[in-house]
């Protein structure tokens, strides 16, 4: 399923884009997408285990997938997958 | 309890706020009643304490242990120019008087911790959390679950930044968003990072209106939502943020003392930028100038390009850190290497990198170019 995959300004530089297609029939098969294009944001993506970090949450639309079966969420076609990792800036 | 009444003073000063509907003479009196504490007089805390005393926030509260820098001006309006120096409590304190000689203001210039927090903390009916560092984000959430009070969150980074309430009643806690915070080092400080100045003022009065939102009952709060803001993109979407109920704090309910967050987030240091102890070897501005002068070192700046345009060091190779281990093979092994950055942060994780690549002959210049500039070239310029 095509699905497009949205990152903040911090991971955007390791991919050389804001926003781009990827696919997969699962959020964790989305993310291994962009991994294997873009290797250095695959790890800030998940673990070396290929699971995600606790500290970076992943959005499917607009539901959090901790609750929707993790990376094994299943995607629908032209879904949004927005990453939004911990900042503490103030 | 009865709420306070206005004066003749107050009810000409607020009176754009009486004749709203929703907010009116009752409103005002709420808003008169409230105690609300803000942590830090940053950023955030400048439009938060600004705006708060503005709109009539009666009882104010700030923790604060900074002082203000030249640095700050560019974003933290509630200090000036001339308060550079002195603390931010102090300034804090001059410039809410101006604005709002109504407000009671008590102010803790001291670091928040686990020994101190829960005592400030349940003297007030909001906390706005304005920090800038992990221990403090998930000190301020565990305290306020655990008295009960809502915490009025939001987080900036460069262009970007986060907004949400927490901790109501019934409502998710920060653990629910981040259950664990990122290793130390690795989400670079505002103070590396940069940040645009406007940025704060747009997160903090979103916090400001959620906070007074919260004290008027009124409208949609963000209690369950996470805004997110993307100033370049001019982008805000809101995503849900569920009540984890495996969630230490507010759902299995484990946690029922502040714990040590420190070592929760693994780092040594709390307040400004994070002081992450790398371990690794050093050498001092001094001696690595003296060194460069003999031809027995190489200083390698993993600096940003744009940086290098503010203040350089002399005969450097340039290798911006997150090129550092796909250029790996431009430097010398049989060299001894010095790597250089701003303040050493960034320098200390290149020379783990170039050990865990093999590199014996490294050490990373303490300090970076502000201490380069403290000790070896004063004729140019901090940032």
């Amino acid at each position: 399923m095509p699905a497009t995959l949205f990152l903040p300004a911090i991971l955007a530089k390791l991919a050389d884009a804001k926003q781009f297609e990827v696919s997969g029939g699962t959020v964790g098969e989305l993310v291994s997408d962009a991994a294997t294009r873009f290797p250095a944001l695959g790890t800030r993506l998940r673990n070396t285990n290929g699971e995600p970090y606790a500290f970076v949450t992943f959005y499917l639309n607009d539901e959090d997938i901790r609750f929707h079966g993790g990376f094994g969420a299943k995607v629908s076609d032209g879904d949004e997958l927005t990453v939004v990792p911990a900042i503490a800036g103030g | 309890m009865e709420l306070p009444t206005l004066t003749h003073e107050e009810i000409l000063r607020y009176s754009r706020h009486l004749i709203l509907p929703d907010v009116g003479v009752e409103g005002q009196r709420k808003l008169k009643a409230a105690r609300v504490l803000l942590i830090g007089a940053g950023g955030l805390g400048s439009p938060l304490a600004l705006y708060l005393s503005a709109a009539g926030v009666g009882h104010i509260g700030i923790v604060d242990f900074d002082i203000v820098d030249v640095t700050n001006l560019q974003r933290q309006v509630l200090h000036g120019t001339s308060d550079v120096g002195t603390s931010k409590i102090a300034s804090a304190r001059k410039r809410i008087a101006e604005i709002n000689p109504h407000v009671e203001l008590t102010t803790y210039e001291t670091p928040l911790n686990s020994t101190n927090a829960l005592e400030i903390f349940k003297n007030y009916d909001i906390v706005v959390d304005g920090t800038d560092n992990f221990p403090t984000r998930y000190l301020v959430n565990d305290a306020c679950v655990l008295l009960g009070i809502p915490n009025v969150y939001g987080s900036i980074y460069r262009f970007e930044g986060q907004a949400s309430v927490f901790a109501t009643q019934d409502g998710p806690c920060y653990r629910c968003l981040y259950p664990e915070p990122p290793p130390p080092g690795l989400v670079p400080s505002c103070a590396e990072g940069g940040v645009l100045g406007v940025l704060p003022g747009l997160v903090g009065t979103l916090q400001a209106t959620e906070t007074i939102k919260l004290i008027l009952g009124i409208g949609e709060s963000l209690a369950g939502r996470l805004l997110l803001i993307d100033a370049l993109g001019a982008h805000f979407r809101t995503v849900k943020v569920r009540k984890d109920p495996n969630c230490p704090v507010c759902g299995t309910h484990e946690i029922t003392t502040l714990i040590d967050y420190e070592q929760f987030c693994g780092s040594p240091h709390v307040g400004g930028d994070p002081k992450v102890s790398f371990n690794v070897p050093e050498i001092t501005p001094t001696d690595a100038a003296a060194r460069l002068a003999k031809g027995e070192i190489d200083i390698v700046d993993v600096r940003e390009p744009h940086e290098l345009q503010i203040a350089k060091y002399p005969k450097v190779t340039a290798i911006p850190l997150g090129q550092l281990v796909d250029r790996i093979a431009e430097l010398p092994l049989d060299r001894d290497l010095v790597l250089a950055c701003r303040s050493g942060v960034r320098s200390a994780k290149a020379v783990q990198q170039l050990q865990a690549a093999g590199f014996t002959r490294v050490s990373n210049l303490a300090g970076g170019i502000l201490r380069w500039i403290d000790e070896v070239d004063p004729s140019q310029p901090k940032y």
